[in-house]
């Protein structure tokens, strides 16, 4: 006999049914709206099956697609960069801190933990990169901020190699008379290719998504990543509607996306996280476990 | 405790000696870590010494080093207003809601993963609800835009039709809806996530108990309330009082993307993230901005420290530190 009983399993599966949709149906509802047809939209509003097909906003967008690819290639370079840099450095502090032989180890340890303790807030960090080391509207201040987004991925990155090296197996590679360098390149990264892949994953979903950064420190469009530059349009079109009267908006309208591009330009900037998220889930599940267990 | 004239003086110099040749020897551990301190040093620990300027009054043309000092008046001036109130208050009470009630909703969903013994089923489960947290504010923004949009929203143009309101609500101005559609919007994007950190924790308890209690006639349900919530309890308390710690912290893309940073909404959509954020890009004060960000780092600092405190009372283990 099977220890389950029939009914919360089907209790279970309808409710994890009905969460699954509701996770879903928002895109379906984006997705939609941008394949419906302009003046369809006007009289009846976004609706989950298009009334009227049409695909003129892929086209319009189509023809004026060099704004979002710029910011396509400026999101993929900030991720790819930042991702690999982020890694390295975590991997090249974490690795020190997980051995005992370590000078100041306790200290740089705390250095590191304070930090994820407490900071100056947003003001003071935003004068330091914008007034001090002159970010401002360069392609640094979307990368360099989020480097190590906080120190919780050293930590996580430690923990991870002190539980999976052997002092021993290091100790012998010093015998042999193999230098540090030498260890962190034979031994150390081929142990923590998986804890990196976790990390690299999480970061370059961080750099990604991040719209922080590019609202704070770039006013020049022409760095705007793909999250810049829908939350741009976003913003510009909630300005005419919050700001002028309808009267006036009608001409204002005419030059902003309209209602279907505006969707189309959203479901462009989620689709290559949504096309990849099936050959990466099962990481990234085992990520979101990994740090439920180690944190 | 003296030991030096214990160790016979070759002895000593033999271990200066070979602790100077282990700092040499290791001084490559050092040099990694430089990248990383580096990157410390200009993200965390400058800023630390920025807070000096909430007690400045901000002269650009001044510079921030020559800047006047005012002491306490950016301060008074934040908690004279009600400002200070409304984005406290917001912040303590979302959160305090999104930790019961977030909390009580993804373990539910982390007990019913657990039933599902189906291996494709359940992978394609996890797979679907931990997408929304995969998603960035700014696309959610037009997801919520597309529901909630005046003219052209699924919910003024199909919805609330149905329920007999053809005029639809104006939603981004009608403040009272906002602690209704953020607390849904939170949950959409985190229920799933926090739902596959218990379903971690669940697959940590060993089958045997469960084994023992079936062969004793026990339910499943009875299974769940005997067995399952009083192991996964201390989890749940741990994961709970973290979250405790850091409610002075909202959400930033929340509260400032999703309503789109609409000013008639402040009452139930300003915390003290958005505040901060305000006051820096224009439309506040930034000295008080400035403040606030001071504000919130101390009581979110003492918060931190207590709450571990306490977690590290009843399990060392599970600590922060």
């Amino acid at each position: 006999m099977k220890n389950e009983s029939p009914v919360l399993t089907w209790f279970s599966f309808i409710t994890l049914l009905l969460f699954s949709i509701a996770c879903i149906m928002p895109f379906i509802l984006l997705i939609s709206a941008s394949l419906t047809d302009q003046s369809s939209i006007i009289v009846d509003g976004y609706s989950f099956v298009p009334n009227v097909f049409s695909t003129s906003a892929y086209e319009f967008l189509m023809s004026r697609g060099s704004d979002i690819f710029r910011a396509y290639g400026i999101s993929v370079f900030i991720t790819v960069f930042g991702t690999v840099v982020g890694v390295a450095i975590t991997l090249l502090i974490a690795y020190p801190l997980s051995r005992k032989v370590t000078p100041h180890r306790s200290l740089i340890l705390f250095i590191v933990f304070f930090s994820i303790l407490f900071n100056g807030g947003l003001v003071p960090t935003y004068l330091i990169y914008a007034q001090f080391l002159e970010m401002k509207n360069t392609i640094w201040a979307l990368i360099i901020p989020g480097l190590l987004t906080n120190g919780y991925y050293i930590m996580l990155m430690r923990v991870f190699l002190q539980g999976s090296m052997e002092p021993a197996l290091i100790e012998s590679a010093e015998l042999d008379g193999a230098n540090e360098y030498r260890i962190l390149w034979h031994i150390v990264i081929p142990l923590s290719t998986s804890v990196m892949a976790t990390i690299g994953l999480f970061t370059a979903i961080m750099y990604w998504n991040d719209w922080t950064n590019g609202m704070v420190y770039i006013t020049d469009p022409s760095l705007f990543s793909i999250q810049n530059l829908l939350q741009r349009i976003m913003q510009d079109v909630q300005f005419i509607v919050t700001n002028l009267d309808s009267s006036n908006a009608g001409s204002a309208l005419q030059e902003m996306p309209s209602d279907t591009v505006k969707m189309a330009i959203a479901v462009i900037g989620s689709l290559p996280i949504l096309l990849a998220y099936p050959f990466f889930q099962k990481y990234f599940i085992k990520g979101i476990m990994f740090g439920a267990v180690k944190g | 405790m003296n030991q030096v004239p214990l160790v016979s003086q070759p002895m000593a110099l033999q271990k200066a000696k070979k602790k100077k040749n282990n700092y040499l020897k290791h001084s490559p551990l050092l040099i990694m870590m430089i990248p990383a301190l580096l990157y410390l040093l200009i993200n965390s620990y400058l800023p630390m010494f920025g807070i000096v300027i909430a007690f400045k009054d901000i002269n650009f043309a001044k510079g921030i080093l020559q800047s006047d000092w005012v002491g306490m008046a950016n301060f008074e001036y934040l908690f004279k207003t009600s400002d200070a109130y409304i984005i406290t208050r917001n912040t303590i009470l979302y959160n305090l809601l999104f930790i019961v009630l977030g909390t009580i909703l993804s373990f539910s969903a982390a007990i019913m993963l657990n039933e599902i013994k189906n291996k494709v089923l359940l992978r394609t489960f996890q797979a679907v609800i931990t997408m929304p947290h995969l998603i960035s504010w700014v696309i959610i923004s037009y997801l919520v835009y597309a529901f909630l949009s005046p003219d052209t929203g699924f919910m003024n143009h199909t919805v609330m039709p149905m329920l007999g309101n053809e005029d639809g609500i104006s939603w981004y101005t009608e403040a009272k809806h906002w602690p209704v559609i953020l607390s849904l919007v939170d949950f959409w994007k985190t229920v799933g996530y926090g739902s596959i950190v218990y379903f971690a924790a669940l697959l940590g308890i060993n089958e045997e108990y469960y084994e023992a209690a079936r062969i004793d006639g026990a339910s499943r349900m009875k299974q769940i309330f005997n067995i399952t919530i009083p192991l996964i309890a201390p989890v749940i308390i741990m994961l709970m009082l973290l979250r405790l710690g850091r409610i002075f912290y909202s959400d930033f893309g929340l509260f400032y993307q999703v309503p789109l940073n609409s000013g008639a909404l402040f009452n139930a959509t300003a915390t003290i993230d958005t505040y901060v954020f305000n006051g820096l890009l224009g439309s506040g004060d930034m000295g008080m901005s400035a403040a606030a960000g001071v504000y919130q780092s101390i009581v979110g600092f003492i918060l931190v420290i207590t709450v571990n405190y306490f977690v590290r009372r009843k399990n060392k283990d599970s600590a922060l530190f």
